[in-house]
């Protein structure tokens, strides 16, 4: 397993934030901001961890991971979904198409960290 | 007919509204006025001959006397049984609970009713956080938000040794999300502050309001008619635009504009003359007006004078609109009883379905229905089949025979072998101790 993580999320502050955690602890970090492009960014850059947003612009991190879970070249990548707190239906329908784990924002850098590491199998 | 132990409270009151004497009225009906008087004070059970000589001579029918006002108390008590949790109401006394304590069974199911409104309350607020799309995206908003301010101020207080730069642009995000937020908190209060104050006066049941609405016009609504005067009409919108509730307004206007255009090609006083001409049958009145026959289901539910119920419900078998008759009791909530016509017509578009029916109960009654489903294709060959189907209830006499028996639904149900049963009812659970 590699250390490249890849972060799909629309909101620059918490990619800034992430992206500063998971740098200082050695991990290589790209980012994207829309859900359009997210597949064929993940099929070219080949992560070896997705940090996901729910809600994103164009396609929805739900729409993303079903077209993931779809595709045997992606069905096993590890998948880290970012769901808003209140938002139970979004949490059952992720783990239903296969997300691999979840957090629910506003979350701890300790925590999102813990579950990158654990989804790299560090 | 079966009678319940309150028939003859309501044969006194009849006699005592009409000003009668007892003896009187017990030498017309052909009983002793000693019989009449343990009779009134329901302390003799009253036959069914007795019955319809007394419905004779107090001028009403023997079914209004034999089931009043309290069967719809009765119908509530026992859908509040249903709904109990560990308790085991006596449902075989609710009858008596009733003649006794009349204000006491009142009290109960109007906490119920109360009770169904605040379940229905809270129901709404669920569905409003999981669908409501300016409520969710603004929450997820201000979610996200705190989620950079609580990263980025963790990582500014946690780490010693951070590069200038990396500081700075902390450091200005930071005062940017603390912008945001607070515009972002702002416009989220207002939003609920001006929303919640709409949505609570009639949040529990826009249709319900809607058919009381209805119900206090005695459905009728002339205004609607051609040839009324514009102001008539203006008014009687203005009057709907008062409802409590935002939605039972939005109801309202939709079921106004739609009976207006009902009332257009089905104009009343061409219905009435041609329903004593060809009876109350849907599809040949249709026939003779080139009307939609839903649309004559609506148009017969707001006929004058008639003592009929109409249901229409859409696809998915919801009632989207309910007169209800005496005798017929239609659920407050959930599903009603799988055995109506109803459904067999939704089944069978453009295929009328005709039945005699009996609605159980204590005093179970008949009725012949009439129903009828058509698809609606609002979108053409690209758009989704929808479809509506409508069933008229029309009174029968007493001692029709040879009727499908029905229900209200399940859970307040008493036939224990009904093939449709999708639950258990309270009344056998009451009985088997359950």
């Amino acid at each position: 397993m590699g250390n490249h993580v890849l972060v799909i999320e629309d909101e620059p502050n918490i990619v800034e934030a992430i992206r500063f955690i998971l740098m200082r602890d050695g991990w290589d970090v790209s980012t994207l901001s829309d859900g359009d492009r997210a597949e064929d960014t993940i099929r070219s850059c080949r992560p070896d961890v997705v940090i996901l947003d729910v809600m994103l612009p164009g396609r929805s991190g739900l729409e993303i991971l079903a077209a993931l879970r779809a595709d045997a070249a992606t069905r096993s990548l590890p998948v880290l979904m970012l769901t808003a707190k209140g938002q139970g239906r979004d949490r059952a329908e992720a783990e239903r198409i296969g997300a691999s784990r979840f957090m629910s924002k506003p979350f701890s850098n300790t925590e999102i960290l813990a579950s990158v590491r654990a989804l790299a199998g560090v | 007919m079966p009678v319940s132990a309150l028939t003859g409270g309501r044969v006194r009151e009849r006699r005592l509204a009409l000003g009668q004497r007892q003896a009187d009225v017990a030498r017309a009906a052909g009983i002793s006025a000693s019989y009449l008087n343990l009779i009134e004070h329901n302390r003799r059970r009253i036959g069914p001959g007795v019955l319809a000589r007394l419905a004779d001579v107090l001028g009403t029918e023997a079914a209004a006397l034999a089931q009043g006002a309290e069967g719809i108390l009765a119908t509530d008590l026992r859908d509040a049984a249903a709904g109990a949790a560990g308790a085991r109401p006596e449902l075989e006394r609710i009858e008596d609970f009733i003649g006794r304590f009349p204000g006491w069974a009142e009290l109960l199911a109007g906490q119920h009713r109360r009770l169904g409104h605040l379940e229905r309350s809270v129901e709404a607020l669920s569905d409003r956080m999981a669908h409501d799309p300016h409520l969710s995206a603004a929450l997820h908003e201000v979610l996200s938000v705190v989620s950079a301010v609580r990263s980025t101020a963790a990582i500014l207080a946690e780490t010693e040794e951070i590069d200038p730069s990396w500081r700075a642009r902390f450091h200005a995000n930071l005062h940017a999300d603390a912008e945001r937020l607070a515009t972002g908190a702002e416009a989220l209060v207002a939003y609920l502050d001006v929303s919640g104050e709409e949505q609570e006066p009639g949040i529990a049941a826009p249709q319900e309001e809607l058919e009381a609405w209805l119900a206090g016009h005695n459905w009728t609504l002339a205004a609607l008619e051609p040839g009324a005067s514009p102001e008539a009409r203006a008014a009687l919108l203005a009057e709907a635009g008062g409802l409590a509730s935002g939605a039972a307004r939005q109801l309202a206007r939709d079921w106004l504009a739609e009976a207006a255009k009902d009332a257009a090609a089905v104009p009343m006083t061409g219905l009435v003359d041609a329903a004593a001409r060809v009876g109350l049958d849907p599809v040949l009145l249709a026939q003779r007006f080139g009307a939609d026959v839903i649309a004559v289901f609506r148009r017969l539910a707001l006929m004058p004078g008639t003592k009929l119920g109409v249901v229409i419900c859409d696809a998915s078998g919801t009632m989207i609109f309910r007169k209800p008759v005496e005798g017929f009791a239609l659920p407050r909530f959930g599903a009603a009883c799988p055995l109506w016509p109803l459904y067999t017509a939704l089944g069978r578009p453009m295929t009328p379905v005709q039945a005699e029916v009996e609605m159980s109960g204590r005093s179970p009654q008949r009725f012949r229905t009439l129903a009828f489903c058509r698809p609606r294709l609002t979108g053409g060959f690209a758009g989704p089949q929808l479809a509506e189907a409508a069933m008229l209830i029309l009174p029968l006499p007493p001692g029709t025979t040879g009727t499908l028996g029905v229900g209200t639904s399940c859970r307040i149900c008493p036939r224990p072998a009904c093939p449709a049963r999708r639950e258990p009812s309270i009344l056998s659970e009451s009985q088997t101790g359950a």
